[in-house]
């Protein structure tokens, strides 16, 4: 009983601390950026912390005093933790970059209000452990993404701002519609209490695949990513950042926490399908990206082949390695492709376009931009130190122990496509040609905030042991929201 | 009879994702949106009466009205992003766009 009242204060503030500092934003524009700031390095702080405390024992809190079975649970353990930690890092990196960023730009001060509910809906989503307070927080998280898209003010992106937001409303339907069944059946929504009712009837079966598919539609999952090049390319390159690095793992992490308790006994038949699917987006999304003309749209198309790797978890589920590897792979990459959208806002700032084939001498005007993309290039590749190469090293490891071996070449070609597209890019970057007239270079606050990114995502493999020893086992997964002392 | 209603929910919800997925114009969309929702809290409400005789589950009539203050405010930011786009393109998609099926 005792450490979920010591607890209590950071899940709290995780969730109270950015909605409060959007409110302020909101009403004091003037303030606003330093509001933002302070409360991403309170973020950081605050989710270190929590971190700390899980990583004795999963906690949970009750709202307001009510336990789980009337009132609504916060829960924690160390998957949200490391998740809570890697969000306030790209997010304090993404606003300091922002800030010289939207000086530049005719982006107005409502990007700081609502960057602020984005983070805060993120929080509460990693902080959620009820089947409907996850579709409140993702909600929440889907409205405030659309509309930083459409922060952008060109037709372009206010279209792709409509088709994310119509996408992702019918997502939200169907998993709300699985939630009504999945009630029906069961009498409750506490993941925990769910895990212990769920029996296999047919109104399961459709709960499962409504919510299964309403997810894979949010989180872009190939055949359904449709939505998600053009919302992350033409977005803003801040925004683009924190959707690609942050929000779609958000759906994904709904999706692994339903896998692990109340869906563990779903038939091996769906986790297999999901799979392939996977399988098939990081092929067709890694050669998409080679066949992109600009260098933000090749990013987002990055981004489609690498969800593709999070979703061979589920065929994989059983072992320890391959969840210790998904999440290892989640923080690689946030990290990475943060740096990577960022770099590319740079090189766009400077140019004044992101056309591929015209990026010569850009390694020599932006030197620090374009090391801060290779850097991120080389993690995406899953080469050594990188986070993402531990990451995919523990996938294999699991595929084999398993003995599905098939999961492991498609790993290994997703790593060859991805080399390709990224040197492509840097093939073009190092090309000298006739000088342009004398631009300005990128400011050293987003040179250096993009090239810092990068290198937490190269160092993330050195710090591989700690944080795979903390994240446990699926048992140690499902079991601890079980666990978690009632009220 | 909860039966009945939730059936008519699951069927509006299926035509309604019908009409979302062919529609060419934002306007048809963001209706069509609407109707699969109402056909969600159709299933929702219909389903709270779990016993014959007694009072209704109250939890699932709180998941509506969570459910329509969402959609409210999504079909809001759907109808403002459909303005934008006309007024930058200039053309009327929203109701003049040629359209394939009746």
């Amino acid at each position: 009983m005792n450490p979920v009242e010591t607890g209590a204060t950071w899940a709290i503030w995780l969730i109270v601390s950015p909605l409060a500092a959007a409110l302020i934003a909101f009403l004091l524009p003037r303030v606003a950026a330093g509001i933002a700031l302070v409360n991403a390095v309170f973020m950081t702080t605050a989710a270190l912390a929590l971190l700390d405390q899980v990583t004795e024992a999963p906690r949970c809190f009750a709202l307001g005093g009510w336990g789980a079975p009337l009132g609504i649970d916060l829960y924690a353990d160390t998957l949200s933790g490391v998740l809570l930690v890697v969000t306030s890092v790209v997010f304090l990196a993404t606003l300091l970059y922002s800030r010289s960023y939207l000086a530049r730009t005719a982006i107005g001060p409502l990007f700081w209000p609502i960057s602020l509910f984005l983070h805060a809906a993120l929080n509460a989503l990693f902080l959620s452990a009820d089947a409907f307070n996850l579709y409140v927080t993702l909600e929440l998280l889907s409205l405030s993404a659309v509309a930083l898209v459409a922060l952008a003010d060109e037709t372009r992106a206010v279209a792709a701002a409509l088709r994310y937001l119509l996408a992702s409303i019918v997502a939200s339907l169907a998993y709300l519609l699985g939630v009504a069944l999945l009630y029906h059946a069961t009498g409750v929504l506490d993941l925990a209490a769910l895990a212990e009712r769920v029996t296999w009837t047919p109104t399961t079966w459709a709960a499962l695949g409504l919510m299964t598919a309403g997810l894979a539609l949010k989180g872009a999952l190939f055949p359904v990513h449709f939505w998600l090049p053009g919302a992350h390319s033409y977005a803003p390159s801040p925004v683009s950042a924190l959707l690609s690095a942050l929000v779609v793992k958000a759906p994904f992490y709904v999706l692994l926490r339903l896998w692990y308790a109340p869906f563990v006994g779903a038939p091996e038949v769906v986790a297999n399908l999901l799979g392939l699917l996977g399988a098939v987006a990081i092929v067709w999304g890694s050669v998409q990206a080679l066949r992109q003309e600009r260098l933000k749209l090749l990013i987002a198309y990055s981004t489609v082949a690498q969800i593709g790797y999070l979703f061979l978890l589920f065929p994989l589920a059983q072992t320890r390695s391959a969840l210790q590897g998904v999440t290892v792979f989640i923080l690689g990459h946030a990290l990475a492709k943060a740096a990577m959208f960022l770099a590319a806002g740079n090189i766009y700032q400077y140019l004044g376009h992101d056309r591929i084939r015209d990026l010569r001498r850009v390694a020599r005007e932006l030197p620090v931009t374009l090391a801060a993309f290779a850097v991120g290039g080389v993690c995406i590749m899953g080469l050594p130190p990188s986070g993402n190469f531990i990451g995919k090293w523990l996938l294999i490891e699991a595929a084999f122990e398993q003995g599905d071996w098939g999961w492991a070449v498609i790993i290994v070609a997703g790593g060859l496509l991805s080399a390709a597209y990224v040197f492509r890019v840097l093939g073009h970057a190092f090309t000298l040609g006739k000088k342009r007239a004398e631009g300005t270079g990128a400011p050293a606050t987003m040179a250096w905030t993009a090239f810092g990114l990068a290198l937490l995502a190269l160092m993330l493999g050195l710090a591989a042991a700690p944080l795979i020893d903390i994240i446990g086992s699926p048992v140690a997964v499902a079991v601890a929201i079980a666990a978690v002392p009632a009220q | 009879m909860p039966l009945l209603y939730s059936l008519a929910g699951i069927a509006l919800f299926c035509i309604a994702l019908r009409a979302v997925i062919l529609a060419t114009a934002p306007l048809r969309a963001i209706l069509a949106v609407n109707v699969m929702s109402s056909g969600v809290f159709l299933v929702l409400v219909a389903l709270a009466r779990r016993t014959p005789g007694l009072m209704p589950d109250p939890v699932p009539h709180a998941m509506v009205i969570t459910g329509i203050v969402v959609a409210v405010s999504a079909t809001a930011m759907a109808i403002v992003l459909t303005q934008r786009l006309r007024a930058a393109a200039g053309t009327n998609t929203t109701e003049d766009a040629p359209r394939a099926d009746p």
